[in-house]
């Protein structure tokens, strides 16, 4: 894929960073865009399937999973997947109560719904970069962006939704209350009417706002760093030695991070046999230099090991980021719903 | 498009300054409230957790946009 030359790292990233669009082109009608400026010229009224795609598909995945377990809910002990979703809708239902003081049955089933569909969609993240783009790419799909929440589109439209609730509960449970707020609240005198507006309008606008850009910002940064470390492998094969020469000449100039992938694994596997007492350390390291030597050298193991364990930092993030945007959902409709 | 490097750096650095200050003072608050109220060790806890993420946020999206100003806006600078 990426060579070592700066200018198709750049185009790597930005492949990378390019959704499957789907549109009305100028020139060629209804379809999917082959590269970045199609996309941008289709203009509004286009759709990124890929982002689509994903973030359905994992929301049906969740709501089946959880309707599984529903429907075999008893009152006996849980075991299995049962036991596993008791405790996140127990947990969810501990978050609530302690954070939301109205009454209103839709809020803690939406809190659930928020944080496991949001954290699905983050542990996309944990795929291997190239996985499943290089694998679409097989069937004809060039462009592929697997975490639907690096895509600004979806997370500000849940921020969207979150903020039509947050308004329909003030109006509904409040009344005029609401409107006294924003017209009233931090000066409370007529004449200071279009200043505390202007000031209560743009804090209430600011809330939906940072909902969805903090999200996608974490994401978006988290996958940019995976892509990242991903440019190593590729380096690795530019990197001379051994490898260079050979590596080309046995799988030609262009190849895919999933081989490094796949010698990475190769590595980790006879390490792992060592120190289970099935392989001699000699024959580790013989086997580890022979696969190194094809794989494009130290860049292939240090590029996996940099994947690695940037993924088990990830595991915090992803999931530190579902619950935060839950549990502000559920802090923004509770003081929707606090009533003077 | 030097100057894209220093731009990037800044935003590195001053997004870790000021991260590491809030995080420097969330952890202590929390171990002095825990070890002055054990008991309320666990419920502050997951507090700390909220807010660590919420101040973690800041400085992540300035690496996210730094990232992206040295690799993909200047490729190639010093190089």
């Amino acid at each position: 894929m990426a060579g070592e030359n700066p200018a198709s790292t750049t185009e790597y990233i930005q492949h990378h960073l390019q959704n499957l669009v789907y549109g009305n082109h100028p020139d060629t009608g209804w379809g999917f865009a082959h590269s970045s400026q199609e996309a941008v010229d289709m203009g509004f009224w286009a759709i990124h399937v890929d982002s689509m795609a994903w973030s359905i598909g994992l929301g049906s995945l969740f709501c089946l999973m959880f309707l599984r377990a529903a429907k075999k809910a008893h009152t006996g002990v849980p075991s299995g997947w049962l036991n596993f979703v008791e405790l996140i809708v127990e947990f969810i239902d501990g978050q609530v109560k302690d954070s939301f003081h109205g009454r209103n049955k839709m809020v803690a089933p939406l809190a659930l719904t928020i944080f496991v569909w949001i954290f699905l969609m983050n542990l996309m993240d944990l795929l291997p970069v190239d996985l499943i783009p290089s694998l679409l790419a097989l069937t004809g799909v060039h462009f592929q962006k697997v975490v639907p929440s690096t895509d600004p589109n979806v997370t500000l439209g849940m921020a969207l939704a979150v903020f039509i609730l947050m308004v329909y509960y003030s109006f509904k449970i409040k009344g005029t209350g609401f409107v006294k707020e924003l017209t009233m609240h931090p000066f409370n005198h007529w004449a200071f009417i279009p200043i505390n507006l202007f000031m209560e309008t743009v804090g209430l606008l600011a809330k939906p706002f940072s909902l969805g850009l903090r999200l996608f910002g974490n994401m978006y940064a988290g996958e940019m760093i995976f892509i990242l470390i991903a440019t190593m492998f590729a380096a690795g094969a530019g990197a001379g030695l051994v490898s260079g020469g050979l590596h080309a000449q046995l799988f030609g100039e262009e190849t895919s991070a999933l081989f490094w992938l796949v010698i990475f694994v190769l590595v980790v596997g006879v390490c792992w046999l060592n120190l289970k007492g099935k392989v001699s350390t000699g024959k580790t390291v013989l086997l580890c230099m022979a696969f190194m030597a094809i794989g494009g050298g130290v860049f292939a193991l240090g590029g996996g090991l940099m994947q690695w364990s940037w993924a088990v930092f990830h595991i915090l993030v992803i999931t530190l980021q579902a619950f935060i945007f839950m549990v502000l959902t559920v802090v923004y409709l509770s003081m929707a719903h606090e009533d003077h | 498009m030097e100057l894209v490097i220093i731009a990037a750096a800044i935003m590195l650095g001053l997004g870790a300054l000021g991260a590491a200050v809030g995080m420097g003072l969330l952890g202590g608050k929390l171990i002095e409230a825990t070890a002055r109220q054990p008991e309320l060790g666990p419920m502050l806890q997951g507090k700390m957790f909220l807010l660590a993420g919420l101040i973690d946020a800041v400085p992540i999206i300035g690496v996210g946009i730094a990232m992206y100003l040295i690799f993909v806006v200047a490729p190639g600078v010093g190089a």
